[in-house]
């Protein structure tokens, strides 16, 4: 597949058809840019702000766009709130469809058929496989991104994080814990 | 299409294989190839419903072997012969070979932090009001057509409950063929796990798809 990969760039470059220094720009960005770290300043943020956290509930992508988060795969956003009662888990059975503005580029498991054909029938099992034990009778509510709407969970505070600044809450805040297939850290 | 990638509720795959600090690029192609994939795109000759049904229409047995940048790979040589920016002798040969069609236009390095900012908003404003309303109970079609679909296999002809009414977007079915974008309104639709899975169902889990308003009908 590298000789593959390669002999494409060269024919495209050779024909005029791309400029091979806008594709390191493109993997520099996803690479050291754009990635779960923003995610995890609008949760921060969400925990710590309550007038934020009705806007990220109302607008997400406006909330998200005004901390500076916004393009390719995260035009249309919504956040969905984990709660005692329901958890929420992401999935996108059809393709890999997933929040790139705030969680950077999909783990390879997540575009992966195993958690594409199981998140939606069995999503407590696939939790466990991720170390993640629900209570039976805790919800979980599956959001399968079949359109251009992009979910962000939104992971339930810990305890003990009182106080906390913004910065030390992003802290806490785990990509899986944004995609549903974790929680967010303990505060330690 | 009832292609290999509709997987919602298939089974044998295994287990979901979590990586511990996975690294965005698990090797040196992958970031040619994700780079490739996007600088192509921005040439404006298909849009991101063709280049999905292309990934979708690979073989099953070849779907199935690859991984998701070896998917995107292939479907792009699809795409870029289909549109005839490249052609089977450039391919043979590893080298430009044939002339090339003209592109709308080439992203060049500078202009890609804007593009990439700006991303490809598809939501279209909608003049006639909102057929379905939150809380109303609908039943999703059950077709099969051969082109492109977004709504999988597992959720057609089930009964759901009208979670959220969206904007207007653009329509997969029919952009993706270049039959025009004909906006839509989306709606978000939840189900019962024993609607969708039936015996034996887990009775807390609930599933929502988002879906195109001619997907659904009144139940």
């Amino acid at each position: 597949m590298a000789a593959r990969v390669r002999a494409l760039e060269t024919i495209l470059t050779r024909k005029g058809l791309i400029d091979p220094a806008a594709i390191d720009v493109i993997v520099d960005t996803y690479e050291t840019k754009v990635g779960p770290r923003n995610g995890a300043r609008v949760v921060a943020k969400a925990w710590s702000d309550r007038e934020y956290a009705d806007w990220l509930k109302r607008d997400a992508t406006a909330a998200i766009a005004s901390l500076g988060y916004t393009g390719r795969q995260g035009e249309h956003m919504q956040a969905v709130f984990n709660t005692d009662e329901t958890h929420n888990l992401v999935v996108c059975t059809l393709c890999s469809c997933y929040p790139w503005s705030v969680l950077g580029l999909p783990p390879v498991w997540y575009k992966a058929p195993p958690y594409r054909s199981r998140a939606v029938i069995d999503p407590r099992g696939v939790l466990e496989e991720f170390g993640l034990s629900l209570p039976k009778d805790k919800n979980i509510r599956v959001w399968d991104s079949t359109a251009e709407l992009r979910y962000l969970v939104v992971p339930q505070r810990p305890s003990g994080s009182d106080g906390w600044s913004e910065d030390k809450l992003a802290d806490l805040v785990t990509r899986d814990s944004m995609i549903g297939t974790g929680l967010a850290r303990e505060a330690a | 299409m009832n292609g290999p990638h509709d997987l919602g509720g298939q089974m044998g795959f295994g287990p979901v294989a979590p990586e511990k600090d996975e690294p965005y690029f698990h090797a040196a192609w992958e970031k040619r190839a994700l780079g490739v994939t996007l600088t192509a795109g921005a040439m404006g000759a298909w849009n991101i419903d063709e280049s999905r049904h292309a990934r979708e229409c690979l073989h099953p047995a070849d779907y199935y072997a690859s991984s998701y940048y070896e998917i995107w790979i292939k479907a792009l040589e699809t795409l870029l012969k289909r549109h005839n920016f490249v052609t089977a002798n450039d391919l043979a040969a590893g080298d430009a070979v044939d002339l090339a069609a003209t592109p709308k236009r080439v992203l060049k390095a500078e202009n890609v932090p804007a593009v990439l900012a700006k991303g490809g908003p598809c939501d279209r404003p909608m003049d006639e009001p909102a057929v379905f309303a939150v809380g109303q109970r609908v039943r999703t079609k059950n077709f099969h057509p051969i082109g492109h679909t977004r709504l999988p296999r597992y959720a057609r002809g089930k009964e759901g409950v009208i979670d959220a009414v969206r904007d207007g977007f653009v329509f997969p079915d029919s952009n993706a063929p270049g039959q025009g974008e004909n906006p839509q309104r989306v709606y978000t639709v939840v189900f019962t796990a024993a609607e969708l899975w039936g015996e034996g169902a887990d009775p807390a889990l609930t599933v929502s798809i988002d879906a195109w308003e001619s997907y659904l009908e009144p139940a």
